[in-house]
């Protein structure tokens, strides 16, 4: 559909708010604790809080829990029960306040959640899921939207993005069906648009890179082993990169709780040593530098070559989640640049 | 198995347990519910994910052929957290199974002709499927080798089948151990597999071969066969990844773009040859 334009003063998001806890939605919003601002199950638009660059989590924990029960199962007498997981009591939500480059990022879980068998669970929640984005008023040095196809106006995933005109006004822009039902459904808030000049309202991110460089640099930098451990020399294998990330979709599953228990899907990493050794002692990704070069080209050549979707919004979350200050912007430079 | 629930395991019934060796285990299984069992197809050279519940999944291929029909069968070597649980399993209990998962071996394609099959050790149960699956049909091939070695005369595993094979007239068995895992009475090879290969391998005119085993023995079997005239195209292998989903999405065994558990686990060297070395 055409995107609209319309308009909703502050007050009025309030009212949304309370209109959507009404109708049993949960919101999902960054809300400043302590020091840190994070995605949380709020109740008030007063305990969101949109003056942050960026969340340290991202909210793909809204489709993709960091722990999720696949189903549950009870064993006696040698006779096993399955309880499945119920999609249809996973309730609406609406995603508030998420940042154009984590709108994007629910594509990329799209596609693998969905790539040749869907994954139920995954769509269920998808297909409950509202997404509000607000467009970034301020960058930080760690955004590369912009190198990878975004920018911090941009609407793709939003059902509905607000930009701050900053006159207690935000424009609305209703991209797709589900956004215009919200709009619908909130009768009286929105009015329409006084302009739809955003641009002056919008943080600059200057392009890092030519993202259409790496895929074919990549593909030829594979088997330089010297390339990669220079790469990855301060690596520690931590993991944190693929935990903040919004498209990171990499999982285990465990059962827990004994015979009469659930089976688990966990979020894991290829960064750790663990997630390809095999039971005889061999591993096919022994090294870490082995590992950083699985994430960038599962991120970068992969993932467009076999679901047609970056795996990478350019959120910077991992680079300010790096406990040794790797910088994936610098690194991809460096690829882009790389002579092959 | 509904579709839209992937990870939503059947319940299969412990018919029988086999010691193979002091560690490996054979598992005959059978569907609890009937239905299923008879819905159930799947072909030569998927694999599966088993679970004890309680304890978790692994990954192993589907042991028996799908001519034999009524049960499915899996052999495991005892050695992580769930197998170690799954080897503590008496028949009548209960575990669960997702599958077939994977691509095939396309005996389809090798109607005439001549087959020979390399295993080595615990990598024997992939092609105990194939093999069984290509006796069942034998009229449609021509000649049949297999060369099948282990460390030891006490890691040979189904004993019975290699017996029973051995006795065929219509198939060339060869089974060797490792120097030094010789018992006094052993009357197969001593040697290494590829070693063996090289002195008692068919023509490679008309032939397809199939090679599964350890990382280290594919590594040198390969040049054997390519000396022996095998073009890469008519090498086929089995790649074993650590898998946890079966269905391309968990990350964790792609050798490259491609996934073991839907591009493979069935590779042909020429597949290989233009893959990176991670496996």
């Amino acid at each position: 559909m055409e995107t609209e334009n319309k308009s909703i003063r502050r007050d009025a998001l309030e009212k949304l708010f309370s209109q959507w806890l009404a109708a049993g939605k949960r919101i999902l919003a960054p809300k400043k604790i302590a020091d840190k601002t994070d995605f949380a199950w709020i109740r008030t638009l007063d305990e969101v809080n949109l003056d942050q660059v960026q969340t340290v989590q991202s909210p793909k924990t809204a489709i993709f829990p960091r722990v999720e029960e696949l189903f549950s199962f009870k064993s006696s007498d040698g006779l096993v029960q399955i309880r499945d997981r119920d999609a249809a009591a996973l309730g609406e939500i609406v995603v508030f306040g998420l940042r154009p480059c984590d709108a994007a990022a629910f594509a990329a879980l799209k596609a693998i959640f969905t790539w040749d068998c869907p994954d139920r669970l995954f769509s269920a929640r998808l297909e409950k899921m509202t997404v509000i984005g607000v467009a970034c008023a301020r960058a930080d040095e760690y955004c590369f939207c912009t190198s990878l196809g975004g920018d911090p106006g941009a609407t793709a995933g939003s059902d509905i993005l607000l930009t701050d005109m900053e006159n207690g006004q935000f424009l609305a822009e209703i991209v797709s069906e589900r956004g215009r039902q919200a709009v619908q459904t909130a009768s009286g808030l929105f009015a329409p648009a006084a302009t739809r000049e955003k641009e002056s309202h919008l943080a600059k991110v200057e392009p890092g890179f030519n993202a259409k460089a790496i895929a074919p640099v990549l593909a030829s930098l594979f088997d330089d082993a010297a390339f990669w451990e220079e790469q990855s020399r301060r690596c520690v294998g931590c993991g944190a990169c693929a935990y903040v990330c919004p498209t990171c979709a990499c999982f285990d599953i465990q059962d827990e709780g004994g015979s009469s228990g659930k089976r688990l899907r966990c979020w894991d990493s290829c960064g750790f040593q663990l997630f390809t050794l095999h039971t005889s002692g061999h591993n096919p990704r022994p090294l870490q530098s082995q590992r950083w070069r699985q994430r960038l080209m599962h991120k970068f050549a992969y993932m467009p070559e076999r679901q047609q979707v970056l795996g990478c919004v350019g959120c910077g979350r991992c680079s300010r989640a790096c406990p040794v200050d790797m910088n994936i912007l610098e690194h991809l430079r460096a690829i882009a640049e790389a002579k092959p | 198995m509904s579709e839209a629930d992937i990870f939503k395991p059947y319940l299969l019934k412990i018919d029988q347990v086999i010691d193979e060796t002091p560690d490996v285990k054979t598992l005959r299984l059978v569907f609890v519910d009937e239905q299923e069992g008879r819905d159930f197809t799947f072909r030569t050279g998927q694999f599966a994910e088993y679970s004890v519940f309680g304890e978790g999944e692994c990954t192993f291929c589907i042991a028996s052929p799908p001519t034999r029909k009524g049960y499915i069968e899996c052999t495991f070597r005892k050695a992580g957290r769930v197998t170690t649980a799954l080897a503590g399993l008496e028949p009548g209990e209960t575990i669960g199974f997702r599958g077939p998962y994977g691509n095939i071996f396309p005996i389809h394609e090798w109607g005439k002709k001549n087959l020979l099959f390399i295993a080595g050790g615990i990598a024997l149960p992939p092609m105990r499927s194939l093999i069984c699956n290509v006796l069942d049909l034998r009229k449609s091939f021509n000649d049949v080798t297999i060369i099948y070695g282990a460390r030891s005369v006490a890691d040979l595993v189904y004993k019975s089948e290699l017996a029973e094979w051995a006795e065929r007239p219509d198939v060339k068995l060869v089974t060797t151990v490792d120097p030094g895992g010789e018992t006094p009475d052993w009357k197969g090879q001593i040697g290494f597999v590829p070693t063996v290969l090289d002195k008692s391998a068919p023509s490679s005119r008309d032939t397809v071969a199939v090679v599964c085993g350890p990382p280290v023995m594919i590594k040198f079997t390969f040049p054997v066969l390519v000396k022996l005239g095998f073009a890469p195209e008519s090498i086929f292998t089995t790649l074993e990844n650590r898998m946890k989903c079966g269905v391309g999405k968990c990350g964790r065994c792609n050798v490259g773009k491609y996934f073991v558990c839907k591009d493979g686990p069935v590779f042909t060297f020429a597949q290989l040859q233009e893959m990176p070395q991670e496996y």
